[in-house]
């Protein structure tokens, strides 16, 4: 039996309706899919406007991978990691660290936040801190910085105010504490040698006490050193960046001048830029 | 496997089916015979919907999601600021007492964009798989989501000032969620950026409540406007593709709606308050093929039908169990 053609003719009335209804629906695809390609700026901009965690891929596929649900900002002990907001130009939801206010110290040791991470956007490729490529140290304005004018540093670094923390082993090895707690009185400032966490360990290793008690801990290289100037033989000398440097951001944030004579390049690494030596 | 193809068809944008009069079964046939020989008076209805308006148990189910919705979503928050790593993560992936979750949605753009999978993602969207066959599937969108409790608040505004009549509600073609599944997955997919992530009023709510307020809340507040002033419930009903996948899930999950035809009156109050009124078609007098129906999978089991029906007729169902007990 042949299937008779039951569909009515619709009425003009309803083929009006259906066709309202069909401009609009196309004028709300336009306008969402539109609104949704705002969201790619990031994505187009490519090069990271700012410092990502530790094992943070590189920006493009950074930005693919990350899932944005801030799992490593919950685990981090100092509290380094904050999500980025519609204008902080760097996609909404994903992490970024400003070293100024509160650089990654390493605290944790067996990087946290590597190992939060449910997507591998912040690689698990690595396990130690020395393994990690945030950025590079940059001396930017060698004609503020303390230890090349000779001077010393007495007094807390960054003011009474400043909430910044860090870990310091012979004080707490499980509660970084505030900086404003903890006063220095140097002879020659030497503020972004003495609490980079890469040197830290170095010292701690040749000491024979490795952080963790893991010799795997011991980083190969060093970060950061003082030189004496070439032109004086006095007491100045001139923090100069290494091989080791991982770009964690401690002696930016560390650095007692306004603003920070030492800064992060995050554009940078050390596969990317050899160091001076 | 009929349940499954015209859920995936109405969750996709098809209208639903209509039975012709030869495909409904004797016993269906017979009831709606019934009903009319045995027209209800007005009186007797009016009786019927008053006794249902005092009853206790009209907002039983509303209740229990908003309890569990604002449960899930504090227990988020508590973990977070009491450190008791409880639930960690936002909703978009999280760690439950250390158990890996992933929203599926959200891991299938990263999968897409990033075209990598590692093991803990997989663990992750593996659990919440699992979770989600079992609970219901869009079961996430009216128990969990944040964003839908908001938007189901800004309805009322809405309704009422439809009911006013000062403004009129816009409906669009439901088949346009799908374009937007298509493009939001095409974008990923080729831009190497998860798009629809930072559009998402579900991420941006969910990481508003943990790591504090931002100005991406502009956004979900300027789609609540729309919602209110142009069209109700819109980015659920027209846009969001976390409820496509969930969607798609809850096809094969065994917890429904059923819908029970011989107490039903055909008034429509269900579908007056449901987020996805194409699922209740078969509410409406001489569309239901069975005596028992189950509900599509677009269904969100927010079980506002089963509050409101004042006959039970629409009940919550886990199917299969009644044949294991």
């Amino acid at each position: 039996m042949a299937e008779p053609n039951h569909k009515p003719k619709k009425s003009l009335a309803r083929r009006q309706k259906d066709r309202r209804e069909f401009l609009r629906t196309t004028a709300f695809a336009a306008g969402v899919i539109s609104i949704s390609l705002l969201g790619l700026v990031p994505a187009v901009n490519g090069r990271t406007k700012r410092l990502r965690p530790p094992g943070a891929l590189e920006e493009q596929q950074f930005l693919a991978a990350c899932i944005k649900c801030g799992q490593c900002v919950q685990v981090c002990p100092v509290e380094a990691i904050e999500l980025a907001d519609i204008f902080d130009g760097a996609g909404i939801g994903t992490p970024f660290i400003t070293a100024r206010a509160q650089a990654c110290d390493f605290s944790c040791d067996g990087l946290q936040c590597v190992l939060a991470c449910p997507t591998g956007a912040l690689t698990h490729e690595i396990n130690y801190p020395a393994e990690s490529r945030m950025g590079l140290a940059e001396l930017v304005d060698e004609s503020i910085c303390l230890a090349v004018q000779g001077q010393g540093f007495k007094g807390v670094a960054r003011g009474k105010a400043f909430p910044g923390k860090l870990r310091f082993e012979e004080v707490d090895r499980w509660n970084p504490i505030r900086l404003a707690d903890h006063p220095f009185d140097l002879e020659l400032c030497d503020l972004c040698v003495r609490l980079c966490p890469i040197e830290i360990r170095i010292a701690q290793c040749e000491a024979g006490k490795p952080p963790s008690g893991d010799r795997n801990q011991c980083p190969p290289k060093h970060a950061i050193e003082l030189r004496p100037l070439d032109d004086s033989d006095g007491k100045a000398r001139k923090p100069v960046i290494l091989d080791g440097c991982v770009g964690c951001g401690v002696c930016e944030m560390v650095c007692p001048t306004q603003p920070a004579a030492i800064t992060i390049d995050y554009h940078r690494t050390v596969d990317t830029t050899k160091g001076e030596a | 496997m009929s349940y499954i193809v015209e859920s995936l068809a109405q969750i996709l944008g098809r209208s639903p089916r209509r039975p012709s009069k030869a495909e409904l079964s004797p016993a269906v046939a017979r009831i709606y015979e019934e009903k009319k020989l045995h027209k209800m008076t007005r009186e007797e209805f009016e009786k019927i919907q008053a006794a249902h308006a005092v009853s206790r148990k009209r907002h039983t189910w509303r209740n229990r999601r908003w309890l569990t919705l604002l449960a899930v979503n504090l227990l988020f928050v508590v973990s977070y600021y009491f450190d008791v790593q409880m639930l960690e993560g936002a909703l978009t992936a999280s760690r439950f007492v250390g158990f890996h979750m992933a929203d599926l949605n959200s891991a299938l753009q990263v999968m897409l964009a990033y075209k990598h999978m590692v093991l803990n993602l997989i663990i992750g969207t593996t659990t919440v798989l699992v979770l989600w066959l079992l609970l219901g599937g869009r079961t996430f969108c009216s128990w969990v989501c944040p964003y839908h409790l908001v938007s189901e608040l800004t309805e009322k505004i809405h309704l009422w000032l439809v009911q006013k009549k000062w403004i009129k509600n816009h409906s669009f073609h439901r088949g346009v969620r799908t374009v937007f599944y298509v493009a939001f997955a095409l974008l990923a997919l080729v831009t190497g950026y998860t798009v629809f992530e930072t559009l998402s009023p579900t991420g941006i709510l969910s990481r508003a409540l943990i790591y504090g307020p931002g100005v991406a809340l502009v956004w979900v507040g300027l789609l609540l406007l729309f919602e209110i002033f142009v069209s109700r419930r819109a980015w659920c009903r027209y846009v969001c593709p976390i409820g496509v996948t969930y969607g798609i899930v809850g096809t094969l999950s065994p917890l429904r709606i059923r819908y029970n035809v011989v107490d039903c009156h055909h008034e429509g109050d269900c579908r007056k308050v449901c987020l996805v009124p194409h699922v209740l078609d078969m509410t409406i007098r001489g569309r239901s093929p069975e005596v028992n129906m189950d509900i599509g999978a677009d269904c969100t089991r927010c079980g506002l039908c089963v509050d409101i029906c004042p006959t039970g007729s629409l009940k919550f169902e886990i199917k299969g169990l009644k044949k294991i007990l």
